[in-house]
């Protein structure tokens, strides 16, 4: 059984406009996924359905095979953990401790877990010298790991991040690929959403592609990537590395330098 | 000829306990495109902050060395005057555009107006500019309902619709998607085109690496780089300084590891794939 399973989940606004079609995908515990697409295709909006900050006009999601339908969202909460885009939307507390320190106090974790779990969050985060720091005394780019940091704090089984990359510059990303590594080490399933496919390529297994409302594709990341119909068709741009080997003339699917190397080793002309 | 000259600078935020700024020297020629990267916190929004006179004028704070632009000093002058020599678009649109317009059209007129231009001559530079960046069919909407791509666009024409010589523009591109990405340098590179000089925050070095004519390393403070996109992505003390290279770069270093012998790095993707096909016949 799956962790989380996502069946043909739709949504439309009171107005009717319609912003997802008919999605369908699982999540197994320990994965690390990317979903990449235009804005506008319907990612935020599905991942919001996952946590139940949204709720699917017509469809299901179901977590360990139970139906979401009959959770409330605070217990939702404790299952999927969602990183808003804008960490503004997010922040209100004085401290950094204190605003990772919310969400366990609202689930009424005792105070040594509740610090235990603080201390550890900060630590993936970079966080742990800046506790005592007030969040907007910080750029954005850190910010957005101080709601990171909530998030991993509720120790939630899946973790939603909305374009945690944006703004990140190369520690930045760095530290988050580390902590995906580690989330997903603990089990965690994780989900992406980005529009930096260098950092995709680097860092996922797996990615799912929207489009105009709909998933076009949902495979192993090197797969999909070199599919550049779907990726035209999504307006995403291949990574250098798939172009790269596409352009010296590879047929085999892959986003490893070291294949790259070989290929050119075994086809190099004398000199 | 330099648009931007900045000597000696050093600068340090009012209640600040460090200098943020320290000691940066810098020429922009006329008409280039400069790109300033490096870590967050390295002082590169401040730098453009300085060369529209903000710093200090606006956030106060202490203040050594010059910024000249066009040849006069901008701690002299009125932050107002310096106005009308550099054009300034922030990282996120939503605190650009001013809220008080109903529509794209008054957006870009309203900036004209409070300058007190005619405004039959408004109505002639809103709608050349309009048609220049592609935003027409936007004209009738409210800017708030455009996607956060289309309010980019939007809120740089409007700063381009002042015409003037220098844009400084923070990192236009962070929060959108690829295409929209691809719209803004666009935009940018009509900028250029029409010869203006530009000072661009930017971390997406593919986008740097195209279109820069010189390329700024900040860090702690202090410019510690500065060339074109290949002298400065080549060197390698870009990694010292935790720079991202253009993927190209990277991976041609990664191949470089694995033994494959490369004379120079490559910054862009048309320049690897020539390198490599040449070494395989």
């Amino acid at each position: 059984m799956a962790l989380v399973e996502v069946k043909n989940i739709s949504f439309s606004y009171p107005n009717g406009y319609q912003a997802v079609d008919d999605v369908s995908f699982s999540i197994e515990a320990g994965e690390n996924i990317a979903i990449v697409g235009q804005n506008g295709a319907g990612k935020t909006t599905t991942v919001k359905m996952l946590n139940g900050l949204t709720k699917p006009s017509s469809g299901d999601v179901l977590i360990n095979g139970e139906s979401t339908k009959k959770y409330t969202t605070a217990q939702m909460a404790r299952k999927v953990g969602y990183v808003f885009q804008n960490p503004d939307d997010q922040i209100f507390n004085s401290t950094v401790y204190k605003e990772i320190e919310y969400g366990l106090k609202k689930m009424k974790v005792d105070m040594e877990e509740c610090d235990r779990r603080i201390k550890d969050a900060a630590e993936l985060t970079g966080m742990t010298q800046y506790l005592e720091t007030n969040p907007y005394d910080l750029p954005l780019s850190m910010r957005k790991f101080v709601t990171i940091a909530s998030v991993i704090a509720s120790n939630c089984d899946v973790m939603i991040f909305d374009e945690p990359t944006a703004g990140q510059d190369l520690d930045g990303l760095n530290l988050l690929s580390e902590l995906n590594r580690t989330l997903t080490g603990r089990g965690k399933a994780i989900v992406t959403i980005t529009h930096d496919m260098e950092f995709v390529a680097d860092n996922y297994e797996r990615i799912i592609v929207m489009c105009q409302k709909k998933v076009i594709a949902d495979g192993r990341t090197e797969d999909v990537f070199f599919q550049k119909d779907i990726m035209e068709k999504a307006m995403l741009k291949q990574p250098a590395v798939v172009r790269i080997a596409t352009g010296i003339g590879m047929t085999e699917n892959t986003l490893d330098v070291k294949k790259i190397a070989a290929y050119i080793k075994s086809h190099q002309i004398a000199n | 000829m330099d648009s931007i000259k900045i000597k000696n600078l050093t600068y340090r935020y009012p209640t600040a306990e460090e200098d943020i700024l320290r000691n940066v020297s810098l020429s922009v020629k006329k008409g280039d495109l400069c790109a300033l990267v490096g870590k967050n916190g390295s002082g590169k929004t401040t730098l453009c902050n300085a060369i529209r006179g903000f710093v200090p004028k606006f956030y106060k704070g202490d203040i050594s060395g010059e910024v000249l632009v066009n040849g006069k000093d901008v701690q002299k002058e009125e932050i107002g005057s310096t106005a009308l020599e550099v054009g300034f678009a922030f990282q996120n649109p939503f605190t650009q555009i001013s809220g008080i317009a109903d529509t794209v059209y008054e957006e870009l007129a309203y900036g004209l107006e409070n300058m007190g231009v005619d405004p039959a001559e408004i109505d002639d530079r809103v709608n050349r500019i309009m048609k220049l960046t592609k935003i027409e069919d936007f004209r009738d909407r409210n800017p708030y309902q455009l996607s956060g791509g289309q309010q980019q666009r939007v809120a740089l024409a409007a700063v381009l619709v002042m015409n003037q010589d220098i844009f400084v523009i923070d990192e236009p591109t962070s929060q959108l998607d690829p295409q929209s990405t691809d719209d803004v340098f666009e935009m940018i590179k009509l900028m250029k085109s029409m010869g203006k000089t530009i000072v661009l925050v930017e971390h997406k070095m593919e986008q740097i690496a195209e279109y820069a004519d010189q390329v700024v390393v900040m860090d702690q403070g202090q410019v510690v780089m500065e060339g074109t996109p290949k002298e400065v992505f080549s060197d390698p003390r870009c990694e010292e300084y935790h720079i991202r290279l253009p993927q190209c770069t990277g991976i041609s270093l990664d191949l470089k590891k694995e033994g494959i012998s490369l004379e120079e790095l490559p910054v862009t993707l048309a320049e690897t794939v020539d390198i490599i096909r040449k070494k395989i016949g």
